[in-house]
């Protein structure tokens, strides 16, 4: 599904090198998390991989069921079956929900050469999707994310997953500000995704968003590289000793 | 360097200056018909002679200096040809409402819905200049003059000197649905002039709003009279052609606990001019004024100016001053906005917030915020803002799929909404919302 070989980054405005020769793949079907101390990269590899301006890609490349991403435009990117979701959601006064929504749908739908979804059928959708993530229908109404609490912002963002069905999920510390029910509900929205068609690429500080998504693939980043990759029980391991032990073996 | 130089010392010297001036005032006048007036006709004569007293605006006016006066001098207007379709439908035409048809200026009675509606009486100033007497003459110039301290306004006195035409609204209950003016055009070189006066009794409400096309220049004038307790809500979506010149004065004076909501929508225009002057007279009232403008320059040339000034005399008051502008390909925009609150007018709430978004560098926004307060309990603030699209919230949109072009019309509509929220009555929101998102969506490639 995802493969990045030795990808490298460096700011634009600034002469400084965040991705030193990256290499992961995350195969159909699997659940990858990446962990790894601040400053480490993860954030940059999420807005990399989405396509955001202001970085420059010295080396490398990344590819998405065969085809180049780092060419794409992030519209193109999203059309092809990639979906970043934010650690801080944007909130766009004066646009409702439910129309940024829809135009998207039907903008990727188009891009794909696709029949728009119509009013009805949207509407059908978007309800039901809503009522599974406890979303109400004010909520839809209202401006994208203006006025939302934390934990709605990252359960809008699930909703758009979800309407957007992509292939490739990257998650950006989705679990970041979020009170326990808040992220078993965001963890439920996640793994009724799920589906061997279908991959996440999870980044996280925490083990604990881990225990309700679980991985199949732990992989540790460090300094722009990954340094070490496992299975769950990596994830434990750092939860009990720190990063100090496992950073410094690694070399 | 030298060049400039020798140029200043060939500056023509300033007593031939002002006789220019009385020459240019003149020609103007000489290019236009001016009514004798019947019940205006003293309103009249006496604008005349302030008109002649402070002569009219030149580039280095004060109160001109970020817009030039001088097409607006000039005795005729440049002809514009006329579009054979506009490319949009016409706004507001599945309301509920009572049409009133100008064309260039002028009354259009065959085009026009009956005068008839229950709680307001309704005439022309055409045909009610024909008496001596009318309910208007205790407004019509009255607010045009007590608008003209501390800054002069000689357009709006060239306009009630010389305005044939215009609709005179009394509103005494709460009608049933909406007044409708529609402007439009016949000749290429129309320069078209009118004045309104709207007078609410007390309790009394309105909504008033005023669309269509509008000649080669405009100058135009609406005084509004608000009793105790009276409402308007005015909002004007008047279409121009790119090369138009156009120039508006609002007069107002609002009484205890009465409303004042005025909203306008403006694109395109080579240069426009919009002035509103607000005067809130009695306490616990609240007056809004708010637009929202986008200026294209690749069509040519986009000037854009909204000059207000409220003035607080009352307790109690509060007044909104929203204005939003988005400007490409070397547009520009001028807001000069000012609240004065004077002795005695405490608990005032007094809010101005001006902001531009720029789509390019080529384009400018100049802003003169101003504050003058002479009470000492009282609430003011002022902002003025001058920025681009937001990066992220664009990066965010494209994620989602959604195209650039279309990601721009929703930052655009996104920056607009604060303005937008200004209209009370979501229908007439939405029909705004809509025009302005078509009128983005067709300009998005350029």
């Amino acid at each position: 599904m995802l493969k990045i070989n030795n990808l490298h980054v460096k700011l634009e405005e600034e002469d400084k090198q965040i991705l030193k020769g990256l290499s992961l793949e995350v195969p159909a079907g699997q659940v990858h998390a990446i962990m790894g101390p601040n400053g480490s990269g993860k954030s940059t590899l999420s807005y990399v991989l989405s396509g955001r301006d202001g970085y420059e890609i010295t080396e490398g490349e990344a590819t998405l069921d065969g085809e180049s991403l780092l060419d794409m435009e992030p519209e193109e990117r999203a059309a092809a079956g990639l979906f970043l979701a934010f650690q801080y959601p944007v909130e766009i006064p004066g646009v409702g929900n439910m129309t940024f929504l829809r135009t998207a749908v039907n903008a990727q739908r188009k891009a794909r050469g696709e029949e728009e979804l119509s009013s009805a059928e949207f509407l059908k959708q978007i309800r039901e999707k809503a009522r599974n993530l406890d979303i109400d229908a004010e909520m839809l109404k209202r401006p994208v994310n203006v006025g939302f609490s934390g934990g709605e912002k990252k359960r809008n963002e699930i909703l758009q997953m979800a309407m957007l069905a992509p292939r490739m999920c990257i998650m950006d510390e989705t679990d970041s500000g979020l009170d326990v029910d808040a992220m078993r509900l965001v963890a439920d929205g996640v793994n009724a995704l799920r589906g061997p068609d279908r991959s996440f690429l999870v980044i996280t500080h925490y083990q604990r968003l881990l225990n309700h998504i679980q991985p199949d693939v732990v992989h540790i980043m460090s300094n722009g590289r990954i340094v070490k990759s496992g299975g769950p029980d990596l994830a434990l391991q750092i939860e009990d000793e720190g990063y100090g032990d496992l950073l410094a073996e690694a070399g | 360097m030298s060049e400039a130089a020798v140029k200043t010392k060939d500056v023509t010297p300033q007593i031939s200056g002002a006789a220019k001036a009385a020459d240019a005032l003149q020609a103007r006048l000489d290019a236009m018909t001016l009514p004798k007036g019947g019940f205006t006709a003293a309103a009249r004569a006496d604008a005349l002679a302030r008109l002649r007293d402070m002569g009219l605006p030149g580039p280095r006016d004060e109160y001109w200096r970020y817009t030039d006066p001088r097409p607006f001098n000039a005795p005729v207007p440049q002809p514009i040809p006329i579009e054979e379709r506009a490319p949009d439908s016409p706004l507001f035409t599945d309301l509920d409402r009572l049409t009133l048809v100008f064309v260039d200026g002028a009354f259009d009675a065959a085009s026009s819905d009956d005068l008839m509606l229950e709680g307001i009486e309704i005439d022309t100033l055409a045909n009610a200049d024909a008496q001596d007497s009318h309910w208007a003459a205790d407004v019509y110039g009255k607010l045009e003059t007590a608008g003209q301290n501390p800054v002069k306004r000689p357009f709006a006195v060239l306009n009630t000197a010389t305005a044939s035409d215009g609709v005179l609204i009394r509103v005494t209950g709460r009608p049933a649905k909406p007044v409708h003016i529609i402007h439009r055009r016949a000749r290429e070189d129309a320069d078209v002039s009118w004045h309104h006066v709207i007078r609410v009794e007390e309790g009394a409400e309105l909504t008033l709003l005023e669309t269509g096309m509008v000649g080669a220049r405009s100058n135009s004038v609406i005084e509004v009279d608000l009793a105790r307790g009276a409402k308007l809500h005015h909002i004007t979506a008047k279409r121009a052609g790119h090369q138009k010149l156009g120039l508006s004065h609002l007069f107002a004076r609002v009484g205890a606990e009465a409303q004042l909501k005025a909203f306008n929508l403006s694109v395109n225009g080579t240069l426009m001019r919009h002035e509103g002057v607000i005067d809130i007279v009695g306490d616990d009232a609240v007056a809004h004024i708010a637009a929202a403008v986008l200026g294209d320059g690749h069509v040519g040339p986009f000037h854009h100016d909204d000059t207000v000034f409220i003035t607080h005399s009352a307790e109690r008051c509060e007044s909104r001053q929203v204005f939003k502008k988005v400007l490409k390909n070397g547009a520009e925009g001028v807001f000069q906005g000012k609240i004065l609150v004077k002795p005695g007018a405490q608990k005032t709430d007094g809010y101005q917030i001006s902001q531009a978004l720029l789509l390019d560098e080529r384009s400018q926004f100049l802003a003169k915020p101003e504050l003058e307060i002479y009470a000492d309990d009282v609430k003011c603030s002022h902002g003025s803002t001058t920025g681009a699209i937001d990066e992220t919230a664009l990066f965010y949109m494209r994620s989602r799929g959604v195209p650039y072009d279309r990601a721009i019309v929703f930052l655009v509509l996104s920056f607009l909404a604060d303005a937008l929220e200004e209209i009370e009555d979501e229908t007439l929101r939405g029909q705004i919302n809509d025009r302005l998102e078509a009128w983005l969506t067709r300009r998005a490639k350029q």
